[in-house]
């Protein structure tokens, strides 16, 4: 690939990162973009850099993947010029390169590289060090030759896939306006609710719900699902009920909402639950009488947390530990419970409210002491 | 009065009934859309893009739930609801490290490199959608305006106005000092301390006091890949003054 040159993999003056990719193969490195240039640095030898400038991209596409190949980047060059600075091979047959993105992350790469295309900050700021350029009549000639032929290719490429797209957003369309209909009889439906809320039962409102969750459109009725959610809802509180019960004993009979989360949606592996479907479920908790507890902390902390583990115990605990060890920072209390640091602060905080713990709040840390006063 | 209220519950009655129905009809339709377009979506995330404007639009949101239709027959909500964990899982895992801010570039990386060659990939406005919806679940998700990019939260610290301006006149060196807040911002030098004194017990920036001039407070955050390594906890558990 004769237009490539050694760098020594240093950003010039001027020249600003817009993007890097780990696991971009020419072999296996990682590709840079900056407002300059395109920069390869093998990922084992962190010496071996290669750079192309900007200037020398005729035009770039993408390839999608496919089984078992990567998704690529290929880049059509300009000839090398006469100047141009040693390199890794003096002459080279092809006239484009394949990035191979391994590790992904191709969709960004592309999108930063079309927008350094489109502004070309290189021709604004010259770096420092003499970027060699594709210059010259006898450049221009070669170039038009072969260029024609890619153009047509793309032109090609692009109408079939416009047609695609374009099919696509039309069907997207017409479903959106049916979308838009539903949603304006939910109103309706809503407001004549609000009005009237004696005549409609316990069970229709429950109904009215359900249809609200199958089309994602938000309950203008009440803006709190407390105390009656949909049965999908009920049903998950009670899965939680039974799902939850050992994770939590072995936590300290509490765990952070997005812990849940991860737990949970990793047990089911498909058919997740959206994270409110996850907290309108907790809060039918006490409504269904499981021994589960959605608590909200004042810092915004939302926790499940087991109703044997009453709060006295936690506070009376805290104040033991606390006082066996003369004091204690969050991370202290959290090694010596086993429980995350997050949960440990807020439980500190928690007896800290109740005043049987007062702080020392310095630099070197929030340190909680018995309250003595 | 009492003519009117029976009036009222029997036509929301009908319009329910109707609702129905038109659940049902609307159901097959999207059905019909999924068939044919169910891998564009996958696949192209210029077309979710538009496809998840077009529903905020009308008033729709699709990722809802899990038992909506759009979750259901598009797999849209598969989709994000993984990409949900995935990034607790990464901002959790590195909260030792940067106090619980990170990058969306350094986010999306090691989000891209926990899901393995074979996955499809995400791009940032993707990741963006799904933490939109992690804020439910409080624990303080958020999004900070930072050099073209963001930042993004996931402890609850509170950042108010003052703190977000110091972390946006860090970004471009990955540190800011005392004067340098006082030169650009003009504050007085009791205002930079106390912002950047809650910046460290947040475990947000640490102190560089053995540097030349002035003492300087870094951002793990804003560390690069071209000019940092990992850390350990206990690596960081040392390090912190």
């Amino acid at each position: 690939m004769d237009r490539f040159v050694w760098s020594n993999g240093l950003l010039e003056m001027n020249e600003t990162l817009v993007i890097q990719q780990r696991g971009a193969k020419l072999d296996v490195g990682v590709v840079l973009l900056s407002t300059h240039r395109l920069i390869w640095r093998d990922q084992k030898n962190h010496e071996c850099c290669i750079a192309i400038p900007l200037s020398q991209i005729i035009f770039f596409e993408e390839q999608a993947a496919g089984i078992g190949k990567s998704a690529k980047i290929v880049i059509h060059l300009h000839p090398a010029s006469a100047n141009k600075e040693p390199g890794p091979y003096q002459h080279s047959k092809y006239s484009y390169i394949k990035l191979s993105f391994k590790e992904h992350g191709q969709i960004e790469f592309y999108r930063r590289l079309t927008e350094e295309m489109t502004q070309k900050r290189w021709e604004n700021t010259p770096a420092s060090q003499p970027i060699p350029t594709a210059t010259g009549s006898q450049a221009g000639r070669t170039r038009a030759v072969g260029i024609v032929g890619i153009e047509r290719k793309i032109e090609e490429k692009r109408k079939e896939t416009d047609k695609n797209i374009s099919e696509a957003f039309e069907d997207l369309s017409k479903l959106m306006i049916k979308a838009k209909e539903m949603v304006e009889l939910s109103r309706s439906i809503a407001s004549k609710i609000k009005d009237k809320q004696g005549d409609i039962t316990e069970d229709e409102t429950i109904r009215f719900k359900s249809y609200l969750l199958s089309m994602g459109i938000a309950n203008p009725v009440t803006r709190e699902t407390h105390g009656s959610g949909t049965h999908y809802h009920m049903q998950l509180a009670k899965q939680l009920g039974d799902m939850l019960q050992a994770p939590l004993e072995e936590r300290g009979g509490m765990m952070a909402l997005t812990e849940v989360y991860c737990l949970v949606n990793r047990a089911r592996g498909m058919e997740l639950l959206s994270p409110e479907d996850l907290v309108n479920a907790c809060k039918m908790f006490e409504t269904l009488k499981l021994p589960l507890r959605l608590r909200v902390f004042d810092s915004g902390v939302m926790v499940v947390q087991l109703q044997s583990h009453s709060e006295e115990e936690m506070i009376a605990s805290a104040l033991d530990n606390v006082s066996e060890k003369g004091s204690l920072t969050a991370e202290e209390f959290a090694k010596l419970l086993g429980l995350s640091v997050l949960l440990a602060k807020e439980r500190l905080l928690l007896a800290e409210k109740m005043g049987h713990l007062c702080r020392d709040d310095s630099v070197e840390g929030l340190r909680f002491y018995p309250n003595l006063f | 009065m009492h003519r009117r209220g029976v009036g009222a519950g029997a036509i929301a009655k009908k319009k329910l009934a109707e609702m129905s129905k038109q659940l049902e009809t609307f159901k097959t339709h999207l059905e019909e859309f999924a068939s044919k377009h169910k891998q564009e979506i996958r696949k192209n995330s210029q077309f979710r893009v538009q496809f998840q404007e077009m529903c905020a639009t009308i008033g729709v949101d699709p990722l809802a739930s899990g038992k909506g239709f759009w979750s259901e027959m598009l797999g849209v909500g598969d989709f994000y609801y993984e990409l949900g964990v995935q990034i607790i899982e990464v901002c959790l895992a590195l909260k030792h490290r940067n106090g619980g801010l990170i990058t969306l570039d350094e986010l999306h990386q090691r989000v891209l490199k926990g899901r393995g060659k074979f996955a499809q990939d995400v791009s940032q406005d993707d990741l963006v959608r799904a933490i939109k919806k992690l804020k439910a679940m409080g624990n303080g998700f958020g999004m900070i305006p930072v050099g073209g990019s963001y930042l993004v939260q996931s402890v609850p610290a509170e950042l108010n106005m003052d703190h977000t301006v110091v972390l946006q006149l860090a970004e471009k060196k990955g540190y800011v000092t005392v004067m340098e807040i006082k030169d650009s911002l003009k504050w007085e030098r009791e205002r930079a301390c106390h912002v950047l004194d809650h910046l460290l017990k947040e475990g947000l920036a640490w102190l560089d006091s053995q540097a030349d001039g002035e003492p300087q407070y870094w951002l793990p955050a804003l560390f690069s890949e071209l000019s940092s390594r990992d850390v350990t906890p206990e690596e960081a558990n040392q390090m912190t003054p």
